[in-house]
């Protein structure tokens, strides 16, 4: 099997399992327990924060432990959006191709009377500093952007887009799922307010986030109970799960630069081969992109048959047709940089990891290659557009 | 993938009657790209028989194995008889499909019916427009 979906989830890394181990059999205290089984349980929570926060540049009591990614960008933007309306400040700036973690949040707010822009990304899937800056108006109680896309695996301009907030006293979140681990991240010297991470992104466990907010920035609870997590997160700590993301993210921080340059050069060879497929275009700027982010559009075609036939040929890929989401529509992220819909649902994710190899990237581009052929054979628009019937979208 | 049948997943993988038919009596297209599938079914049909029938499709899995499956229902039958085949009938015979994956199993029933009606209309035969769905007026991502 060769395994091209890491950025809907990834093999846990061997580092990340025996880290694990020890806090379900041994050291297996509630860490809010008088008792020396609980202590040792809340020595190993505090040495955790410690090095979570050390990795991201922030302080430890900056740092809020989650069920993962999701629940992190709710609190957040739940968070700003208190604080903003307690001072009538009721109008926050996003993009058009954010997670639907962030989307579906703002849409609750904008049903509460909350005012929401949703900036344009442009046909290379990135937003510009200026942009946020002339969205920003008097009543803005925050900006959110993600830090790097989970679909087509583009960069924004974080730093600037930080100091840009900074400057007009916003705060400023970003939702750093497929970051993390991948990009460097600073939050002080980036300017970042608030950030969302999720574990299984880097080789960690699922169901285990981080949300970092930003000394005195005031947290509402999304879960009510006891007084964890200094009382803004209800719930016993996943001790387990909590360690093993900090040796996942201490790993792949400390791999970073020769993880990025083996992943940025098998991405830029299975870019070069699936670009020679005729009608065929990248999805996203070619260079401001994840290292181990492909995506791709073929025209004739639609994405879920393409991930059949795929899987049948032992890859495991990933689309954003309306086939795959489940509704009529495709991607909105594909749809944001202006791909139309009939292009959009013939859509292909590829997304690396370390363990990849340069004989499943040829591998790979022979076999889309092979599917995407025999799928244009048996379409009837594929017959149109060769025909000269209808004329081709993609050049 | 569990997603679907073996039978769905069968007729996905080896799908019987692709292709076109030169001369066809009858053509049937139906769906469109921007709802991510279009079906489109030829027929031979004599003396009333379809002596043979192929097909093309743009789509998702289930889409390609309706069709598939649907023209292998409709080859060597009666033309009433593949007036009356059903989606419902395409679904059960690929021991079912998923729920937000039964409008494939309509589109399939759509093309044929449209590529008989191409066959009546060339031919001058009467028919009964009733049981023809008006596309135009329905708000299905079917219509074209």
């Amino acid at each position: 099997m060769i395994y091209l979906d890491n950025a809907a989830t990834t093999k846990m890394s061997q580092t990340a399992i025996k880290a694990m181990i020890p806090y379900m059999d041994c050291i297996y205290g509630n860490p809010s327990s008088l008792h020396s089984a609980g202590q040792k349980a809340n020595e190993a929570l505090t040495d955790a924060r410690e090095r979570i926060a050390r990795l991201l540049g922030c302080e430890a009591k900056e740092i809020t432990f989650t069920s993962g990614g999701s629940e992190a960008d709710n609190q957040a933007i739940v968070s700003a959006a208190r604080i903003g309306e307690r001072s009538g400040k009721k109008h926050i700036v996003s993009t058009a191709f954010e997670h639907h973690a962030v989307l579906h949040t703002l849409n609750k707010l904008e049903k509460e009377g909350f005012e929401v822009t949703l900036l344009d990304v442009g046909e290379n899937g990135i937003v510009l500093p200026e942009q946020v800056a002339d969205a920003i108006r008097e009543d803005t109680c925050l900006v959110t952007v993600m830090f790097a896309n989970n679909e087509i695996g583009t960069i924004q301009p974080i730093e600037e887009i930080g100091q840009v907030c900074r400057g007009k006293g916003v705060l400023f979140h970003t939702d750093a799922v497929q970051a993390a681990g991948h990009l460097r991240i600073d939050a002080k010297a980036q300017n970042i307010d608030m950030l969302s991470l999720s574990a299984h992104k880097f080789h960690g466990p699922k169901g285990i986030g981080v949300l970092y907010a930003r000394k005195g920035i005031r947290l509402t609870n999304i879960i009510e109970g006891g007084a964890q997590e200094r009382g803004k997160r209800a719930g016993t700590e996943n001790i387990p799960a909590i360690m093993a993301m900090t040796a996942a993210l201490e790993e792949a921080c400390l791999h970073m630069d020769e993880n990025s340059a083996k992943l940025t050069a098998l991405r830029d060879k299975l870019i070069a081969g699936l670009s020679k497929i005729p009608h065929s275009v990248l999805n996203g700027d070619a260079e401001k992109r994840l290292p181990g982010n492909v995506s791709f559009c073929f025209e004739g075609i639609e994405g879920e048959s393409l991930l059949l036939l795929l899987d049948d040929k032992g890859i495991c890929a990933s689309s954003g047709s309306a086939c795959t989401s489940g509704s009529l529509d495709p991607s909105h992220v594909l749809l944001a940089i202006g791909r139309v819909h009939d292009i959009a649902h013939g859509s292909l994710r590829l997304t690396l990891s370390e363990e990849n190899t340069e004989k499943e990237v040829d591998y790979t581009i022979s076999a889309v290659k092979d599917v995407v052929e025999y799928l244009r054979s048996i379409s009837p628009i594929w017959r149109d557009l060769v025909s000269g019937k209808k004329e081709f979208i993609i050049k | 993938m569990a997603l679907y049948s073996e039978k769905v997943m069968d007729h996905f993988r080896n799908p019987r009657n692709v292709g076109v038919i030169e001369n066809a009596d009858g053509i049937g297209e139906v769906g469109n790209a921007k709802c991510g599938d279009i079906m489109k079914i030829y027929l031979k049909i004599e003396n009333d028989i379809i002596v043979d029938v192929k097909f093309e499709t743009f789509g998702c899995g289930s889409a390609i194995a309706s069709s598939s499956m649907a023209t292998e229902m409709i080859k060597g039958k009666h033309i009433s008889d593949a007036m009356n085949l059903t989606n419902k009938a395409v679904a059960e015979a690929l021991d079912g499909l998923p729920a937000h994956k039964m409008h494939c199993s309509v589109l399939a029933e759509e093309a044929i019916k449209k590529a008989l009606l191409d066959y009546y209309k060339k031919n001058y035969i009467v028919y009964d427009s009733n049981v023809f769905h008006d596309c135009e007026s329905c708000g299905h991502c079917c219509g074209d």
